[in-house]
C-alpha cells in the first residue's frame, strides 16, 4: 500500500457521486426549523459521510484549475492565417504562371494579391500587439528555434520583395521597360521562394506549442494550413476573372482532395482525447462545416466544372470558389478556438483519468479569477 | 564583484508551508505587481487560483483525506498541505526558446527574465510555457512572469519571496548546494514516516531540470504540477518537415498545372 496521503487513506472520493445522504438531509430540516423557530441554532451542523472531500488529488488534479494558460492571441491571428496563407500562396502560383509564360494575367494578379495580402497580415500583426514600433521588435534578433521569430523574418521579407514585385508590375503597365521588367521578374521569384513557407508557417507556429490539441497534430498542421492557403488562393484568382483557367481549376481540385483527405482523418481516423475540442460542441460543428466547404464540396463542384460547358463551369467555379475560402477562414477559426478549449482542459497536461462529464468541476468556464485579472 | 556569479535556485519544500501567504505579499509589494482583486474560488483557503501575470507567487492548499499521526490531526479533519507555486526557470525554457524579439534572457544566475523594455506582447511565450506560468497582461499588452528578484538578486539580497517567507519553506542558494539539501530533507523526511515525500524537479523530459525544485508529498498531480512538462521547442522540427513537405507539393502543383493546362 502506497503512503500517499491523498489516495491511501480515508474514504475514496470521486467527484460527481456524492449521493444524498437522508440521515444528514433529515438533520439539515431540524436545524432550519431550529432556526425559524428560535432565531438562532445551537446545535452543530452535519458531517456527510466521508468528508471533507479532498478536492486536490491525483484523481481529480488541483481543483480542477487548469495548468496551461490559455492562448492570448485575439481575432485578428486567425484572419491573419487565412489572409498569410493566401497571399504567400499566391505569389508562388502568380510566379509559376509568369515564368512558365502560362498566364499573364494570373501572374499580373497575383503580384497584387500577394502584396496586398503582405501588407494586411502585418496590419493585422500589428492591430494584436498594440502598436506598431512593437512589430519592430521582432527584427532585433533571429532565433531558427523559434517559429514566431523566423515567421515574422519571413513575413517581413516577403512583404519586401512582393512589394516591389507589385510595384514593378504597376510600373511595367503604365511604361513598359525591360529592366522594370526584369527587376519585377526577379522580386517576383523572390516573393515566390519566400512565399512557400509563408504559406503554410502558422501550422507550424501553432503546432510547436504547448496547447495539446495544437501540438498533437504538428506533422499535419502546416500541411493542412498550406493546402487551405493554396485553396483560397485558386479561389480568389478565380472570382478576379480566371474562371477559365484550367491551371486554376486544376490547382484547386489538388488543394481540395487534400483537404478532403485531411477533413477524413481528422473525423475516422484520428480520434484520441486530444482531439476532443475538434469534434465536440459548437467548435465541432465549426471545424465540420469548414472541412465540407473547403474539401468535399468545391472538389466536387470542381470536378463537374472541369467537364462542363464554359457559361455552367464558370458558375460552378465561382461556387467552389466562395465555398473554399469560406471553409478556409473556418478552419482557421476552429483550429484557434479548440487551442483555447484544449488548454481549459486540465486533465490533458496532467495526465489524469478520465471521469465523467457530471464532475462538479467543470472547466467549461475559464477559472474566476483569471477573468478578473487584467483590471 | 567577481566576474562570474553563481547559479542560483530556488527550493520550495511543502512540508514545511504553513500557508500564510507572505511570499505572495512580499513578492507583490517589492515587485510592484498590480492588484488583482479579491474574488473567492471557493477552492479551499486558496483564493489566487493559479500563477500569472499579476501573482508570481501563488500558495496552493491541497486538501488531504485525514492520515493519523502526521501533524498531530484529529482522525476526522482533513489535513492540509501547503506549496508556494512559482516560475519554475526551467533548464530548456520554453518561453525563452519561443520568444521572437530576444525579450526573455538567461541571467548571470542561471534565471530566465524577461525584460520588459524589449517585450512587444506577441504572447507566444504564454502558449509555450509548459507550467502555465507567463501570461499577458492585457492592460498593458506585455508578458509578465517571476523575475527571480533579478533586481535583488544583482545587489547580493535574497528574492523577496524567501526572505519572507516565516519557515523557510521557501529556501534560496546555490543551485547543486540546494538540490543536496533537498536530497537531506528528503531522506530526513523518509525517516520521519513521509515516505511518499520526494522532489519534484522533471530531468527526463528536454525540460531539463528546474531552478525552482520542491518537495512535495505523494502525486505531483495533485499540486497541479505536470509529470511530464515538455518545453513545446521538441516540436519544432516535425513541424518545419511538414512545411518544407507542403511548400514542395504547392511549387509542384502549380508547375504541373500551369505546364499541364498550358498557355490560356
Amino acid at each position: 500500500m502506497s503512503n500517499n496521503p491523498l489516495h491511501s487513506q480515508g474514504p475514496t472520493f470521486t467527484p460527481g457521486h456524492r449521493k444524498p445522504d437522508i440521515a444528514s438531509e433529515a438533520r439539515l430540516i431540524e436545524i432550519r426549523r431550529e432556526a425559524e423557530s428560535k432565531g438562532r441554532v445551537s446545535a452543530p451542523g452535519v458531517r456527510v459521510p466521508g468528508a471533507p472531500f479532498p478536492m486536490a488529488s491525483p484523481e481529480t488534479g488541483y481543483y480542477g484549475i487548469p495548468l496551461l494558460k490559455q492562448p492570448q492571441w485575439k481575432w485578428e491571428v486567425p484572419v491573419y492565417f487565412f489572409v498569410g496563407g493566401a497571399a504567400g500562396s499566391a505569389a508562388v502560383i502568380g510566379a509559376v504562371a509568369n515564368l512558365t509564360g502560362a498566364d499573364a494575367k494570373i501572374a499580373r494578379e497575383a503580384r497584387y494579391i500577394a502584396a496586398g495580402g503582405a501588407a494586411l497580415s502585418s496590419a493585422l500583426l500589428i492591430s494584436d500587439l498594440g502598436r506598431p514600433e512593437r512589430f519592430l521588435a521582432m527584427l532585433r534578433v533571429f532565433k531558427k528555434q523559434s517559429p514566431m521569430s523566423v515567421g515574422a523574418w519571413i513575413l517581413a521579407a516577403f512583404g519586401t520583395v512582393s512589394g516591389a514585385a507589385a510595384f514593378a508590375q504597376f510600373a511595367n503597365d503604365k511604361l513598359d521597360l525591360r529592366p522594370v521588367r526584369i527587376l519585377g521578374n526577379i522580386a517576383e521569384t523572390m516573393s515566390a521562394a519566400f512565399g512557400l513557407p509563408f504559406s503554410n508557417y502558422t501550422g507550424v507556429l501553432i503546432g510547436s506549442t504547448v496547447i495539446p490539441v495544437w501540438n498533437h497534430n504538428i506533422a499535419t498542421l502546416p500541411l493542412h494550413f498550406g493546402m487551405s492557403g493554396l485553396n483560397s488562393a485558386v479561389s480568389i484568382l478565380e472570382l478576379l476573372g480566371n474562371e477559365d483557367s484550367r491551371a486554376l481549376n486544376l490547382l484547386g481540385i489538388g488543394a481540395c482532395s487534400m483537404e478532403t483527405y485531411e477533413g477524413y482523418h481528422l473525423e475516422l481516423r484520428r480520434d484520441p482525447r486530444v482531439n476532443e475540442p475538434l469534434k465536440h460542441g459548437a467548435n465541432g460543428w465549426i471545424t465540420r462545416l469548414g472541412g465540407v466547404l473547403s474539401g468535399p464540396l468545391p472538389l466536387v463542384l470542381r470536378l463537374i466544372a472541369g467537364s462542363s460547358g464554359s457559361s455552367r463551369s464558370r458558375k460552378l467555379r465561382r461556387t467552389a470558389a466562395w465555398s473554399s475560402i469560406t471553409g478556409s477562414m473556418l478552419t482557421r477559426i476552429g483550429w484557434v478556438r479548440a487551442g483555447h478549449a484544449s488548454a481549459r482542459d486540465w486533465r490533458l497536461p496532467l495526465g489524469l483519468p478520465e471521469q465523467k462529464r457530471e464532475a462538479p468541476l467543470q472547466s467549461k468556464e475559464e477559472f474566476p479569477r483569471m477573468r478578473a485579472t487584467g483590471d | 564583484m567577481s566576474a562570474t556569479r553563481p547559479t542560483t535556485a530556488f527550493l520550495t519544500d511543502s512540508t514545511l508551508c504553513i500557508g500564510c501567504k507572505a511570499c505572495e505579499v512580499a513578492c507583490k509589494e517589492w515587485n510592484h505587481v498590480a492588484d488583482d482583486g479579491l474574488n473567492w474560488t471557493g477552492f479551499s483557503y486558496d483564493n489566487t487560483g493559479a500563477v500569472g501575470h499579476s501573482t508570481w507567487r501563488h500558495v496552493k492548499f491541497v486538501e488531504a483525506p485525514p492520515e493519523l499521526g502526521m501533524g498531530g490531526n484529529a482522525p476526522d479533519v482533513a489535513s492540509w498541505v501547503f506549496s508556494s507555486d512559482v516560475c519554475k526557470h526551467c533548464e530548456l525554457a520554453g518561453c525563452l526558446e519561443a520568444c521572437p524579439t530576444g525579450s526573455i534572457v538567461r541571467t548571470e544566475f542561471g534565471t530566465v527574465y524577461v525584460q520588459p523594455d524589449v517585450c512587444n506582447g506577441c504572447s507566444y511565450c504564454v502558449v509555450s510555457c509548459p507550467f502555465g506560468v507567463v501570461q499577458r497582461n492585457e492592460k498593458d499588452g506585455r508578458a509578465f512572469k517571476c523575475t527571480f528578484c533579478y533586481d535583488r538578486q544583482k545587489e547580493g539580497l535574497t528574492p523577496a519571496c524567501a526572505k519572507a517567507c516565516p519557515t523557510e519553506s521557501i529556501k534560496f542558494g546555490e543551485i547543486n548546494d540546494l538540490r543536496l539539501r533537498a536530497q537531506e530533507r528528503v531522506r530526513e523526511l523518509h525517516g520521519r514516516g513521509m515516505d511518499d515525500a520526494k522532489i519534484y524537479d522533471p530531468t527526463h523530459t528536454n525540460v531539463d531540470g528546474l531552478h525552482a525544485f520542491f518537495i512535495v508529498r505523494g502525486d505531483e498531480r495533485a499540486y497541479n504540477l505536470p509529470p511530464n512538462p515538455v518545453a513545446p521547442t521538441a516540436y519544432v522540427e516535425v513541424g518545419w518537415r511538414s512545411s518544407a513537405v507542403a511548400a514542395g507539393m504547392l511549387l509542384a502543383g502549380s508547375l504541373l498545372a500551369f505546364l499541364g493546362a498550358g498557355r490560356r
